[in-house]
């Protein structure tokens, strides 16, 4: 029970959070949108109808379905009304429920949200322990050579290559499409080592921490084998900070991958949002942004959740 | 245990590396820049139509000739104010319900009151009539049934239609059935087994929408992809050292024009419209930036368009120093910084254009340089292409640039009178009144008398030539990279159909 008890007060704080959350989110999005100049209409005929079937006519025909001409304020309370009985409403230029264009579009970018911090864990804990043990050592100057490396050549740049050498070269996997799982192992890869060379650093520099720590000594000096105390002691306290810090890449992957989105032709809904904003498409930018908003507070509350079980002292506090 | 998990990360890459990339037989996979958004015909029917999941009432074949799709026959009335088009029997949608005039004329209706071509044509009513669907006219309007032909008239089954009376499935009658739609980026499609027609081929294809040409040019080269839709001229050059695919330019009739407000005081003599055609090196656009010299346009109309272009015209030419002297003729004088002046103002103007097509940009960017070369300062505008209509309709554009496709149905007439008729268009002339024109352009849409119509295609063409309301620069070619296994591939000029229905891989 005494456990359990901060445990709740975090998931109701966390949901009072997603509530203040959504209506700042929508009422925001909804503002910058109304902000941007030109005429939403024409914006919106051209999104539904392409340049060669769009002109004046349609783009009126599409205020008069939209309503596009009432205030303002008519619209945000219309949005809002539907928001509580939580209906996003309906994409203003393909006629479709918001809900199911995010479904589809947010299962596939946390897809490869997954396989990105998948593959830059597989690589950054080798390679960012291994770099830690010895500060200093051969190890940790070639690879803090090569993170700068990867990390300066653009996604874009970085997916071309891969795509040239392991798909039209190698011919192993797919350059592009998501029909399976061999099409998720480029785009992830591509990303994954993008971030791995930040994080291997992290998790380099919290080695180094936790194997200067005074509790390591101790450790060692009570008979622990130094294998042990790796594995027991410094890659549990190396961890807090490497899982924070994955959190907050997962979040910047979720919606920041649109470049990568688009080399590799994969749906997405940074993807989605980029086109809803272009196409002013008002009731997805803010479905979109509010999914986004609410999946930031999850991804908060789970990271507290994921310190909590690695980190006992918080527990009792 | 760092050895552990690279043989984990080892393994799970050959885990993943090895099925379906063996090519498979049955299926073709197209690659193409556009995504596809909707189950909504008037939105995406131009990807809807090409897969061929949905018909016409009206097909087309590569050349424009009209020939029966749904429909078997039709036949105007004795005043031209009512069509009728008789419907094929044994037709039935993807889902198994009946083909029929209530179906025929519910997608019709929808598609007439939806922005698309038959919203801008002269009808009044459209209904069913036993097996056949009939359109009552306000005037005689002999393009109606290439209207029938066009991507936003195709036939989508009742049954796709949620309760709200929105698309919500792609259903309709075609050699092709949709397996599974994930928008906006694949169709995957299964071979119609009870088709009326000749059965495809072809068991499955696939529709890829890959917005990067890098991509595109990459899915060609490794085989990921049969067939891809535009390339981009880099990417269309290294294709052609590939063994694996070829490659194809086929002329399209559309046209990189560029839009002139003669309603402005600046462009209101036509001598100021010639004055910039004649500054404008088209060879030079032709050769360096879209790659295909012989496509400048030496006017308007492009050969791919059939009984509209005119060899006989002269070619619109390339000379700074005519140029120079009509601006001279009507009154400007080079200022201090070389920039033409006329009663204290600047020839300083502002052209509108867009990015969807790559090379709008830097054909705006060849046109600033050439321009200022005879005295013109131009200031570029890269923004969303709807600026332009918005810009013809509050007066404020001076000159746009984008690319205009003429063939949107197999008979050109219903465009070309959208953008020259009475009152101009949004992406045709703006400020731009010629009664002569006007008057054959509407004889053109009444007649279906071909000796008629060629007379006045012909002085249509000719006035245009001379008056330049819209200024061509270059015509377009349609890039497309082909396995070199396929056979029965037909590239359609008119872009209605990738012909996945008659395609097959050579044994």
């Amino acid at each position: 029970m005494t456990a359990a008890r901060p445990f709740l007060a975090a998931l109701a704080q966390r949901g009072l959070q997603a509530l203040i959350v959504a209506v700042i989110v929508g009422i925001v999005s909804f503002a910058m949108m109304q902000a941007l100049p030109g005429d939403a209409a024409y914006r919106i005929a051209a999104g539904r109808y392409g340049y060669d079937m769009m002109d004046a006519a349609a783009a009126e025909a599409v205020r008069l379905e939209l309503g596009l001409d009432r205030h303002w304020s008519v619209q945000l309370f219309a949005w809002l009304g539907a928001l509580a009985q939580f209906d996003l409403g309906r994409s203003l230029v393909y006629g479709s429920p918001v809900v199911d264009e995010i479904a589809v579009q947010l299962g596939y970018s946390l897809l490869l949200a997954a396989g990105a911090v998948i593959t830059s864990l597989l690589i950054a804990v080798p390679v960012g322990v291994a770099a830690g043990m010895k500060p200093g050592g051969v190890v940790d100057r070639v690879t803090l050579a090569l993170s700068v490396f990867v990390r300066a050549i653009p996604a874009f740049a970085l997916g071309v290559v891969l795509v040239l050498a392991f798909a039209v070269q190698l011919k192993l996997f797919p350059v592009a499409g998501f029909r399976g799982p061999e099409h998720l192992v480029l785009p992830s890869l591509t990303l994954g080592l993008g971030l791995a060379a930040v994080s291997n650093r992290v998790v380099r520099d919290a080695v180094v921490d936790a194997m200067a720590a005074e509790w390591q000594l101790f450790a060692r000096t009570k008979g622990l084998s130094a294998r042990f105390t790796v594995l027991r002691h410094v890659l549990r306290n190396a961890s807090l900070p490497v899982v924070t810090y994955v959190g907050v890449q997962m979040a910047y992957l979720i919606e920041g991958v649109v470049i990568v989105e688009t080399v590799f032709a994969w749906p997405g809904i940074g993807h989605a949002l980029v086109h809803a904003i272009f196409a002013r498409d008002i009731a997805m930018v803010q479905g979109t942004a509010l999914t986004l908003g609410l999946i930031y507070v999850a991804l908060n509350l789970a990271i507290d959740l994921a310190c909590r079980g690695i980190d006992p002292r918080t527990r009792s506090a | 245990m760092i050895r552990r998990l690279c043989a984990a990360v080892f393994v799970s890459v050959l885990f993943f590396a090895t099925p379906g990339l063996a090519q498979d037989k049955s299926r073709v996979t197209i690659a193409a820049p556009w995504e596809v958004t909707s189950f909504d015909p008037a939105v995406s029917g131009f990807a809807i139509q090409k897969l061929e999941i949905m018909e016409n009432l009206v097909d087309a074949d590569e050349t424009g000739a009209l020939r029966p799709g749904l429909a078997t026959s039709w036949s105007a009335s004795e005043d031209g104010l009512t069509w009728t088009f008789q419907l094929r029997d044994g037709v039935r949608f993807h889902d198994g319900t009946v083909f029929d005039s209530a179906a025929a004329a519910q997608a019709l209706t929808r598609a007439w009151q939806q922005p698309g071509v038959l919203a801008k044509a002269p009808v009044s009513g459209v209904s069913a009539n036993g097996h056949a669907v009939v359109f009552t006219l306000e005037r005689p309007f002999a393009a109606l049934p290439a209207l029938l032909a066009h991507a936003t008239t195709i036939i989508q089954a009742p049954s796709a239609l949620d309760a709200d009376g929105q698309p919500a499935a792609l259903i309709g009658t075609g050699p092709f059935k949709v397996e599974r739609f994930t928008p906006p980026q694949s169709i995957d499609l299964l071979r119609n087994d009870s088709y009326w027609g000749v059965a495809p081929k072809l068991a499955k294809a696939s529709y890829l929408a890959a917005g990067r040409a890098e991509t595109r040019a990459l899915l060609a080269e490794s085989g990921d992809a049969d067939m891809v839709f535009t390339l981009d001229p880099s990417g269309f050059a290294r294709l052609g050292d590939v063994d694996s695919v070829k490659t194809v330019a086929v002329p399209i009739p559309r046209v990189v024009t560029l839009k002139v407000n003669a309603g402005h005081r600046f462009f209101s003599d036509p001598r100021a419209r010639q004055a910039l055609s004649l500054a404008i090196n088209r060879d030079g656009i032709a050769a360096a930036i879209t790659r295909f010299p012989e496509a400048a346009a030496g006017q308007l109309f492009p050969p791919a368009l059939s009984g509209w272009h005119d060899p006989a015209l002269p070619r619109l030419g390339f000379d700074m120093e005519a140029a120079k002297g009509l601006l001279a003729e009507l009154g400007w004088t080079a200022g201090d910084d070389g920039i033409l002046v006329k009663d204290g103002e600047r020839f300083s103007i502002l052209l509108r254009t867009f990015p969807d097509r790559p090379e709008l940009p830097l054909i705006a960017a060849a046109l600033q340089d050439q321009w200022r070369q005879i005295g013109v300062e131009l200031e570029v505008s890269v923004a969303n292409y709807s600026e332009i209509p918005a810009g013809h309709q509050d007066g404020t554009l001076h000159v746009a640039l984008y690319a205009r496709n003429y063939s949107l149905t197999p008979d050109p007439i219903g465009t070309v009178l959208q953008d020259f008729g009475s009152g101009g268009g949004d992406w045709g002339a703006m400020g731009w009144e010629n009664a002569e024109v006007a008057d054959a352009l509407t004889a053109i849409a009444a007649t279906g008398d071909q000796t008629l119509r060629s007379k006045n295609i012909a002085r249509v063409a000719r006035i245009l030539h001379d008056e330049l309301p819209v200024i061509p620069i270059v015509w377009y070619q349609h890039t497309v990279a082909i396995a070199s296994g396929l056979q029965g591939v037909i590239i359609d000029p008119l872009q209605r159909s990738y012909g996945l229905s008659k395609i097959s891989w050579s044994e």
